[in-house]
């Protein structure tokens, strides 16, 4: 368990977030530029201080204004992954990578080198220096010099936004195994829609300096009342349970979590029981009366009707639905509203056109 | 032989007033360097201003004060005297005291830019690697501001080195104790030495290129911060 409780105001920005997370997995937090999220990453490193705050992570307090606690950012048994990866470049990797590890007592040490450097794929460049590295090794450098101090909990300030797009799916693969792999929770900041559903388990959606929003992602992200909702990549994230797979067609069926729907996406075989990750968008989501069964459409799910709104076009509305106790959103015209009838409670059935495996 | 047994001591006087002082200015300079660097405080200015005074102040301006200060009637004179060291005018120890004041702002200001230039990231990335301010300093900024510390060093050797007023003013001319080179090549002039002036005062425009040219030519394209 994560508490998180600060006051801090600056000129014109104010940010005052109370927030209990959970203590393992990646918890994103999500807003646009302006909205106080690295502030509130740095105020729990220790970087900055809220004037009022308080900050445990699970056993250790970190801080407690009440009591008059703040440690200092060295003494916080925390992990810190610069938006550049900031190596230093007076040392070697291997020295960069050794920084933290020399620091950290034998006994305390949970992460070890030939882990990291595996975990990471950075064993081949120990030798060099930082200054003849691409940008996205230089960031797997930092996230295992991060790693090497063990810490309690790792955050992550922005890891891909300096990188182009190539660069950032040859890192994500990776960030995808320490959440698989390692025990130790993540907090990281992005404004990136996309990274936030491929790999955090609970969102924390900032604006202004508040959170409108705290909770598990697929839950958060179907929720109407925020903004996510509006946006043009607008969808759910879900994971599913490897439950079969089809040689023939090379399509694999998934089971949704806690109830006998399924879906099958085309993908490579995959172990019986095994997750993925997988994002369906609001605008490939159709609902149909029926379940019709002469249709190129794979998946067709039962569903009920659970809110509706308008879009941010006067054609569209947006609306939630229930699938067995999956949500998801569909993205449909006012005319096709008018014409099913829509109401709340209503069952029918929601064709899914495109189903984007995230992992 | 060009140069006199008197003039090699002037020499051997001048390198040791220029190192000792060099070392002192290391030593006190970095952390007030560090602090400008650093602070936001609003005597970042003040003090600031008070460093680089020397640079604009004409010797003789400094050297006055000192005498008065280091006088018998000065604070600072009052001060020795108490400590039983009499007054530190026309002695070694005050040609140290005002070379340390006077070449303070060649030490200071380079330190001060190389520190300036290293930013805070690196040191929240060493705090966040659980080093501790003074690790953070061994480990990270000194590294990183060795070309500002090279450079600091060279100005403040050479700089005291090139000192004459304020010597003049606050230590005279006692052979082997105050009598610098600066000090050796006036006596020479004033006395129609000119020959000897020559070979003192060419070994000192040979040198002072020597010390720049090493200087200029160690600053390659800087590493870059990545």
């Amino acid at each position: 368990m994560i508490e998180v409780r600060l006051q801090l105001k600056y000129s014109g920005f104010a940010l005052d977030v109370d927030l209990q997370l959970p203590g393992r997995g990646v918890t994103a937090l999500y807003g646009h530029s302006g909205s106080g999220k690295t502030t509130c990453l740095r105020c729990i490193a220790g970087l900055e201080r809220a004037e009022e705050g308080f900050v445990q992570i699970n056993d250790e307090v970190w801080q407690d204004s009440r009591k008059g606690l703040f440690l200092p950012p060295h003494k916080r048994a925390l992990g810190y992954v610069f938006q550049e990866a900031s190596l230093f470049p007076h040392l070697s990797v291997l020295a960069n990578l050794e920084f933290g590890l020399k620091r950290i007592p034998r006994q305390q040490r949970r992460v070890d080198m030939a882990h990291a450097t595996e975990l990471l794929g950075i064993g081949h460049l120990l030798d060099r220096h930082p200054q003849h590295l691409s940008g996205g090794e230089r960031q797997r450098i930092g996230i295992a010099r991060a790693l090497l101090t063990s810490p309690s909990l790792l955050l992550m300030d922005e890891p891909l936004a300096a990188l182009d797009s190539k660069r950032k799916s040859e890192i994500l693969p990776y960030l995808e195994r320490l959440h698989d792999e390692l025990e130790i929770p993540v907090l990281y900041v992005s404004h990136a829609q996309d990274e936030v559903a491929r790999l955090a388990d609970h969102i924390v959606l900032l604006s202004d300096g508040k959170a409108l929003a705290s909770g598990p992602i697929g839950e958060t992200l179907a929720r109407l009342d925020l903004p996510m909702a509006l946006g043009d990549d607008a969808g759910v994230v879900i994971n599913g349970t490897v439950c079969a797979y089809d040689e023939h067609y090379q399509l694999l069926t998934l089971q949704l979590p806690a109830s006998q729907l399924q879906m099958r996406v085309a993908h490579a075989p995959l172990a019986l029981g095994k997750q993925l990750r997988f994002k369906i968008q609001a605008r490939d989501v159709s609902l149909s009366l029926q379940a019709e069964e002469h249709s190129s459409i794979l998946n067709r799910l039962p569903v009920t009707v659970t809110q509706e709104i308008p879009a941010d076009n006067a054609a569209h509305v947006l609306v939630s639905l229930d699938a067995a106790g999956t949500p998801l959103l569909a993205r449909i015209t006012r005319y096709s509203r008018d014409q099913l009838q829509l109401h709340p409670g209503q069952t029918l059935w929601a064709q899914i056109k495109a189903v984007a495996v995230l992992a | 032989m060009p140069l006199s047994s008197a003039d090699f001591s002037a020499i051997w006087l001048t390198l040791q007033l220029a190192s000792l002082t060099t070392v002192i200015l290391l030593i006190i300079g970095t952390p007030i360097a560090l602090w400008l660097s650093r602070t936001r405080s609003w005597w970042r200015g003040p003090i600031g201003a008070v460093v680089a005074l020397p640079l604009v102040l004409p010797p003789t301006v400094i050297g006055f004060y000192l005498l008065l200060t280091m006088g018998p009637n000065g604070y600072f004179g009052q001060f020795t005297q108490w400590l039983g060291l009499g007054t530190l005018t026309f002695s070694f120890a005050g040609l140290v005291m005002g070379s340390v004041i006077y070449s303070m702002p060649f030490v200071v200001q380079p330190l001060q830019n190389a520190f300036s230039a290293i930013g805070t990231r690196p040191l929240e990335v060493a705090a966040t690697l659980r080093a501790n301010p003074w690790d953070t300093f061994f480990s990270v900024i000194l590294p990183l501001a060795r070309p500002g510390f090279i450079t600091a060093s060279i100005l403040g050797f050479a700089h005291t080195v090139g000192e004459f007023g304020v010597v003049l003013m606050i230590g005279g001319n006692i052979p082997n104790k105050t009598r610098v080179v600066s000090v050796q090549i006036y006596d020479h002039v004033e006395a129609m030495e000119y020959a000897q002036a020559h070979w003192l005062a060419g070994s000192m425009v040979v040198f002072s290129f020597l010390v720049l040219l090493a200087l200029y030519s160690s600053r390659k394209t800087k590493a870059g911060w990545s």
